[in-house]
């Protein structure tokens, strides 16, 4: 306890940074809950290959440690749009082979949620094969420094080096810290403000809020059902971005705890409400690391989930509630 | 007609195909029996480790050495070769009992190398120990292992009660910290490595810290360890942990050393920790691969690289039990052969003690310098 209170603020950044990972993982699944009732547990995998396309990008251009400013914001640009593409791709590709056939046919939602869960093992097994199927179709002495050990970590060169900018309570915040944090929140406002103000998100919010009466007015759902999972894959990329600065290494079962985490905060902030989501992720994010600090590490996710169920008994429709439909989002 | 055809053709097929696996058998049997006569049992030995998973890289390093042992065999005995059954537990203890009993119920199999981990040892030696199924462990280092009563437990390396004391000695003496922080995986390994330390350390421990195996954001540990103001951190683990662990705390501006053990001593904690692996130091109770020349020429002829972390240990653990082959042991017979082994291996005399613990026992320091890992001599 009383290293909680001495280093509080150092506990306090960096958990809002692995907070703000989990709250844009955690749209992803709270968008898509919002207009399909559906849980996308393949998203995990679509944050996994945005690490990937991230990881990948960076080391197609050369990146390297200590580089001047333009050429750092030159990669770490290029990272957004590789893992954001990578993501929304896989994103938009899983609604359409995994979802809209069994919705097509009228599957009851069980059947979607199995469709999802073995979306999430083969896309995860197709990243820790890679160096097999690069070498089927010959490409694997092309490829080789991307596709070998292609189940081990691979580690991203560290191209911003952490510089301390501030000092709050003891903590020297870092240039990354504040990147990833300043950063997170800024995209998840310009969501916000896609979902309330653009044509789509209308779109959007009608299809949550009564898709038969929305499809009535003219609205495609299976248009807005895509533009949703683009819009939920693109911010998984930018958690990609975000976590590959952070954490710098990633691995093909990458996504699976993290898709839990962010699950987790999507509920807990009220699944299917996109501030719940960004709430969620952050008091994760804080309670992981207080409860790493008060009772030891090994009980961090002991102590995230025991959260979870505290306010789920009190709040069973989490801290906001509500859907996308009705939430003033 | 029509209806014969349908169940004539398959009939047919089948009977084909049941001619051919009839002659195909009869193929392969006929020369084993007359060309071997009775001395040629087909014999096998079994390769029991990580092959693939985030561990891999430790189990191919000491299958290279086992390949090499191997080769050097059948060049010999040509006439009667032993060949190498893979058992790839990934290094996950739940998948090993299973796999134990796929090797003992191969009854060509004679002896197996591995398990290459403390976890998967504890979960499968129970059932080698019933079936009298040898195993010479090349790299499990957890000292428990060795109380357990199992009469085919034989280990070719020290153990943590050896090299734990080694990585405390080489914190105090020679990086001479004054506050050091301890951080264990939780696994059979890496607590029970991390615990001697702690002990041997006594006051001048700052911290404690358990992570969790596939755990990727550490920034508690990072702020624990930092707050602290430890100048040196032990970590008992793996190199999956060990990269991003020792990333994230360069990257808040640690500056202390960085100890690590035998299980991180692999280049994927390079090439993913990058520039924070530098000056890591790596106990291990393995030999350098300076320290045996032929067979370090022999490696890298075979494999293009120098040997690795327990390949040498791999190596001789192979031979062992293919002398045993060569001496017309089988199965139960060759428990005691390898109790009473005393030969120079590659890496060391090769004999045990009662326990089945190697009587010749050394331990190495080791260090990052420059993205490579380089010897920096015993630990005395």
């Amino acid at each position: 306890m009383q290293n909680l209170i001495d280093n509080f603020f150092a506990y306090t950044i960096t958990g809002l940074t692995i907070g703000a990972v989990y709250a844009l993982v955690a749209l992803g699944y709270t968008l898509v809950y919002g207009v399909l009732r559906l849980i996308n547990f393949a998203h995990s995998e679509v944050f996994m290959y945005g690490t990937f396309a991230a990881l990948w990008v960076v080391m197609l251009l050369g990146g390297r440690p200590g580089a001047g400013v333009g050429q750092v914001v030159f990669w770490v640009a290029m990272m957004f749009v590789a893992a954001m593409a990578m993501s929304g791709f896989i994103a938009v590709l899983l609604e359409r082979v995994a979802y809209r056939p069994l919705r097509k046919r009228n599957a009851p939602p069980l059947i979607a949620l199995i469709s999802a869960i073995g979306a999430s093992f083969v896309l995860a097994e197709i990243m820790g094969l890679r160096s097999r199927i690069t070498a089927w179709v010959g490409l694997d002495d092309n490829l080789r420094d991307y596709v070998r050990n292609s189940r081990n970590n691979a580690g991203l060169p560290t191209i911003i080096s952490p510089q301390p900018i501030f000092t709050i309570g003891g903590y020297h915040v870092t240039n990354v810290d504040v990147f990833v944090i300043v950063g997170a929140i800024a995209i998840m406002v310009i969501l916000d403000q896609f979902v309330k103000r653009s044509r789509l998100g209308r779109g959007i919010r009608a299809v949550a809020m009564d898709p038969e009466s929305a499809a009535l007015m003219g609205v495609n759902r299976d248009r807005v059902i895509q533009v949703t999972f683009l819009v939920g894959g693109v911010m998984a990329g930018a958690a990609a971005v975000f976590y590959m600065l952070k954490i710098g290494i990633t691995r093909y079962d990458a996504g699976f705890t993290l898709g839990v985490k962010a699950f987790t905060a999507a509920v807990l902030g009220g699944i299917g409400n996109l501030r719940g989501a960004l709430l969620g992720g952050f008091i994760l994010g804080l309670a992981e690391n207080y409860g790493s600090a008060i009772v030891g590490s090994q009980w961090k996710d002991v102590v995230a989930f025991v959260l979870l169920i505290l306010i789920l008994l009190f709040r069973p429709t989490g801290l906001l509630g509500e859907s996308l439909g009705k939430a003033r989002a | 007609m029509r209806s014969t055809l349908k169940f004539a053709v398959p009939l047919a097929v089948a009977a084909l195909a049941l001619g051919a696996c009839g002659t195909k058998g009869g193929d392969t049997a006929t020369p084993a029996a007359s060309g071997g006569a009775a001395a040629c049992g087909n014999y096998k030995i079994g390769m029991f480790g990580a092959l693939t998973g985030p561990n891999a890289n430790l189990g191919i390093y000491i299958q290279n050495g086992v390949n090499l042992a191997l080769d050097d065999y059948n060049k010999k005995h040509g006439d009667c070769k032993v060949t190498l059954e893979n058992y790839d537990s990934q290094g996950d203890p739940t998948q090993a009992p299973a796999l134990a009993k796929k090797a003992i119920d191969d009854k060509k199999v004679v002896g197996i190398v591995g398990p290459a981990f403390s976890g998967e040892s504890k979960a499968a030696d129970p059932a080698f120990n019933e079936a009298g199924l040898v195993t010479i462990t090349p790299s499990a280092t957890n000292p428990k292992l060795a109380d357990n009563g199992w009469k085919t437990f034989f280990r070719a390396l020290g153990n943590d009660a050896t090299q734990g004391p080694a990585a405390a000695k080489y914190i105090k003496d020679t990086v001479k910290s004054t506050k050091t922080f301890v951080i264990d995986d939780a696994s059979e390994y890496g607590k029970g490595l991390a615990d001697i330390v702690r002990q041997d350390l006594g006051a001048q421990v700052v911290g404690n810290d358990t992570i969790q195996q596939k755990q990727t954001d550490f920034s508690a540990s990072v702020t624990k360890v930092t707050s602290s103001g430890a100048d040196a951190l032990f970590f008992g683990g793996y190199s999956p942990e060990a990269a991003p662990l020792i990333k994230q705390l360069r990257d808040a501006g640690w500056k202390g050393t960085f100890v690590v053990a035998d299980g991180v001593k692999d280049q994927s904690f390079i090439d993913n920790a990058k520039d924070a692996a530098e000056g890591t130091v790596i106990t291990c109770p393995c030999v350098p691969a300076d320290v045996a020349p032929d067979f370090q020429a022999a490696y890298k002829a075979k494999y293009n690289e120098d040997p690795n972390t327990y390949s040498g240990e791999g190596y001789d653990s192979a031979t062992i039990l293919l002398d045993g082959i060569a001496a017309g042991k089988d199965r139960s017979s060759m428990v005691d052969f390898v109790k009473s082994y005393d030969k120079k291996g590659v890496t060391k005399q090769l004999k045990f003690d009662a326990k089945g613990e190697s009587a010749d026992i050394k331990v190495f320091a080791y260090k990052v310098e420059g993205g490579k890992i380089v010897s920096v001599g015993e630990i005395k």
